[in-house]
């Protein structure tokens, strides 16, 4: 049994989801106790529930997100203390469920969506892209739509077919849109709160290989602004930019390259749209290097604008070409191949050595 | 969502005759073919003849506006206006349309200025009315798409227990779309309060109703999704009217959604780009003539006395002064601050916009020097 069968029959245990409840998570804790550990599913189901109890007009549907609390648990026990009227099952049908949330924030609401994984948002790229990152402009923002559309995205967790895709280029490349990934329980929260409470739509990719990551972390809790990048390791030498699942990947470099004797900064960007030049920008001043990580193949992708973009602000700054390590230009592999796909440490170290420094 | 009230689809399927309550020589029909619904009475349908005709004498107008230049593009709906009008004298004021590209005229009829309207087709801007003020979704380009918004926005209604109704048109090319199927299984699933009014007008483009369905009708899809569907004679506004606001009351009273079938055709071209003669022969346009749904309720009208001087008068002075108004309104170049195309793609500033922001408007500045400076 595969780890996502595991998931998808419910075996949360061996599947590795946090098994207690968020209410537990967010008890207050004793004085000089430590803050509970929380995981990024725990996060994301923390922040839905204190969404759904804040603004009335906040409702969670989508397929499956409803008693069953979603195939990777994340609305886990909100249909129970919400109701029917506040979370629900949808038909199966992405279109269907982005066409509709569209009106249903014409009317006032502020939906919360699930696409259940990646590849299954292809069916709602026409509503998505023609309409949701639309509506604002054409309208000359008198309709606003406040709209979150949750993403279970990337691999590493044994998916098959259309269950690992990694889909950021589409929506960065699509006017109207913010695009978001947390890579960490805290930002998952705080970013999800962000992300609902923003009034224009957000596609927020959650990296599901890290959704059962723990940290101690108080909830609720306020990181960041979701559209800013943050420095998570300093370093001097070079500038690992990674987000959602390569966050991980390139602090594990990180930390190979200390041994090694390099000096290497990792920035989360967190925000894929808008891009944070700012952070982005003063990181590689400060280090000369840059390479970015994701998953997603190469040809076209995401590396390709942040690697432009930091090439023309920063080029007099820039000792060596900014560097791409991603997934191979192949459709997402079957689940005993994907290891040889994905990016790991040891291939960002391997590509840092064509520099030759 | 809870589907709190469930009502049993009716067992049958449309009847094969499309429902009526005018026939082309303007006497009432009786019988099977009104399947029960009652003639609207006079001054409703005075008041139905008299939008229909100022109409037909706006888009004549704007036809020849298109043809002079002043529009982009202009998609007519010459010879469907019962079924445009009729569903828009069907809804209340608190009510939500979502239109197409085609059915301006429905917005015209729900109280939208011609300038708001035609800045569309213009090209000043995408929607150049405000969607909340008038409860009009933007006309949708994309097919089938805005039927699904519009099942959301009367779900949302459903849940703030509002009594808002949505009608969303579609044509007989949508429906072979997803999304007209997602959006009939949704509202019925949702027992969403929303009406679909598919103008069958024969054509998608240029490919004609035999190459687009098999199906007999296509309100006979209607009792697959679990919802009750009529096939109505769509060039009689009586009939259109009947049955929409049936549709609508019923909504209204949450017992779900409604398919409705107008036989109809489209008497122009697709759009201005478009030769109609390549796909199809002009004697079958010209045999259409026979069906005019203004002709029809005039006759009717007339018949039954409402029709004077005074009153046919009146409403041909309403309609010259609204072709003129819309005539002098277009005739007017529009004052276009370019540099607005950044300011409402966010709800907040970006910084990456606003530096574009600032290239085109450099940009501008020195065109405008070069231009001054040539002059």
């Amino acid at each position: 049994m595969t780890l996502l069968d595991e998931i998808r029959t419910g075996d949360a245990r061996t599947a590795g989801i946090s098994t207690s409840h968020a209410s537990a998570e967010r008890a207050a804790p004793a004085i000089l106790s430590p803050a509970p550990a929380v995981s990024i599913a725990g996060a994301l189901n923390a922040a839905l529930r204190d969404a759904l109890a804040a603004d009335s007009n906040v409702v969670v549907f989508g397929e499956d997100v409803g008693p069953l609390g979603g195939v990777f648990r994340i609305t886990d026990a909100l249909h129970a203390e919400f109701g029917e009227d506040r979370v629900w099952d949808s038909p199966l049908a992405e279109s269907g469920i982005v066409g509709t949330a569209i009106g249903m924030a014409m009317y006032g609401l502020r939906p919360v969506i699930e696409m259940q994984f990646d590849a299954f948002s292809y069916p709602a790229f026409e509503q998505i892209t023609s309409h949701l990152a639309k509506m604002r402009n054409r309208t000359k923002g008198r309709v606003t739509l406040p709209i979150v559309i949750r993403i279970p995205y990337a691999g590493g967790i044994g998916g098959v077919e259309h269950h690992s895709d990694s889909s950021e280029a589409y929506w960065t490349h699509t006017p109207g849109l913010t695009v978001v990934s947390p890579s960490n329980p805290a930002d998952a929260y705080s970013m999800l709160r962000e992300a609902i409470e923003s009034d224009d739509p957000v596609i927020f990719l959650e990296p599901k290989s890290r959704y059962w990551a723990k940290d101690a972390v108080e909830l609720p809790v306020h990181t960041a602004p979701m559209t800013r990048a943050v420095v998570l390791r300093a370093g001097t030498d070079v500038t690992l930019l990674a987000y959602g699942p390569t966050v991980k990947t390139a602090l594990h470099a990180a930390e190979l390259g200390a041994e090694e004797g390099l000096s290497v900064e990792v920035v989360d960007l967190r925000s894929l749209s808008p891009f944070d030049d700012e952070t982005v920008g003063a990181s590689v001043r400060k280090t000369s290097r840059a390479a970015v990580i994701h998953e997603a193949a190469q040809f076209g992708g995401y590396g390709a604008e942040v690697a432009a973009r930091v090439t023309e602000r920063q080029f007099f700054h820039l000792a060596a070409p900014v560097l791409r390590i991603t997934g191979f230009d192949i459709p997402f592999p079957s689940p005993k191949l994907e290891e040889h796909y994905l990016p790991t440490a040891e291939r960002v170290l391997a590509a840092l050595d064509t520099w030759e420094w | 969502m809870s589907n709190d009230v469930l009502v049993p689809a009716p067992p049958t399927l449309p009847t094969h005759k499309p429902i009526r309550l005018i026939d082309e020589t303007g006497r009432a029909v009786t019988g099977t073919q009104t399947a029960g619904f009652r003639m609207p009475d006079t001054d409703t349908l005075l008041s139905l003849y008299r939008r229909m005709v100022l109409a037909r004498r706006f888009e004549a107008q704007v036809t020849a506006l298109t043809r002079q230049g002043r529009l982009a593009t202009y998609p007519s709906a010459l010879g469907q206006e019962a079924c445009e009008i009729a569903s828009v004298a069907a809804l209340a004021q608190q009510d939500w349309l979502f239109p197409t590209y085609r059915d301006t005229i429905a917005l015209l009829t729900r109280g939208v200025s011609p300038v708001e309207i035609l800045s569309f087709f213009r090209g000043d801007w995408h929607t150049g009315f405000d969607p909340h003020a008038h409860r009009i979704s933007p006309q949708s380009t994309p097919l089938a798409t805005q039927a699904l918004h519009a099942v959301g926005l009367a779900t949302a209604a459903k849940l703030k227990q509002d009594d808002t109704v949505a009608l969303t048109f579609l044509g007989d090319g949508s429906t072979s779309e997803g999304d007209a199927h997602e959006a009939f299984n949704f509202a019925s699933v949702w027992q969403a309060p929303v009406v679909f009014v598919i103008q069958n007008n024969q054509y998608a483009i240029s490919v004609p109703y035999s190459k687009q369905s098999r199906a007999r009708t296509l309100a006979d899809r209607a009792i697959g999704y679990g919802m009750p569907g009529y096939y109505v004679d769509g060039n009689d506004v009586a009939a259109m009217y009947a049955v929409v606001t049936a549709a609508v009351e019923r909504a209204r009273a949450g017992h779900g959604p409604t398919l409705i079938e107008g036989l109809t055709y489209r008497m122009e071209a697709h759009t201005n780009s478009d030769d109609p003669t390549r796909y199809r022969e002009t004697s079958e346009t010209a045999g259409w003539l026979d069906h005019d749904p203004i002709d029809r309720v005039e006759k009717h009208l007339d018949r039954a006395g409402a029709l004077t001087t005074a009153v046919r008068a009146s409403i041909a002075a309403e309609a010259e002064a609204l072709a003129t108004a819309t005539r002098d309104a277009m005739n007017e170049t529009p004052v276009l601050d370019p540099l607005e195309v950044f300011d409402h793609v966010y709800s907040a500033a970006r910084p990456a916009l606003l530096e574009q922001r600032a290239f085109l408007a450099n940009e501008l500045a020195h065109t405008d020097t070069r231009e001054a400076g040539a002059a």
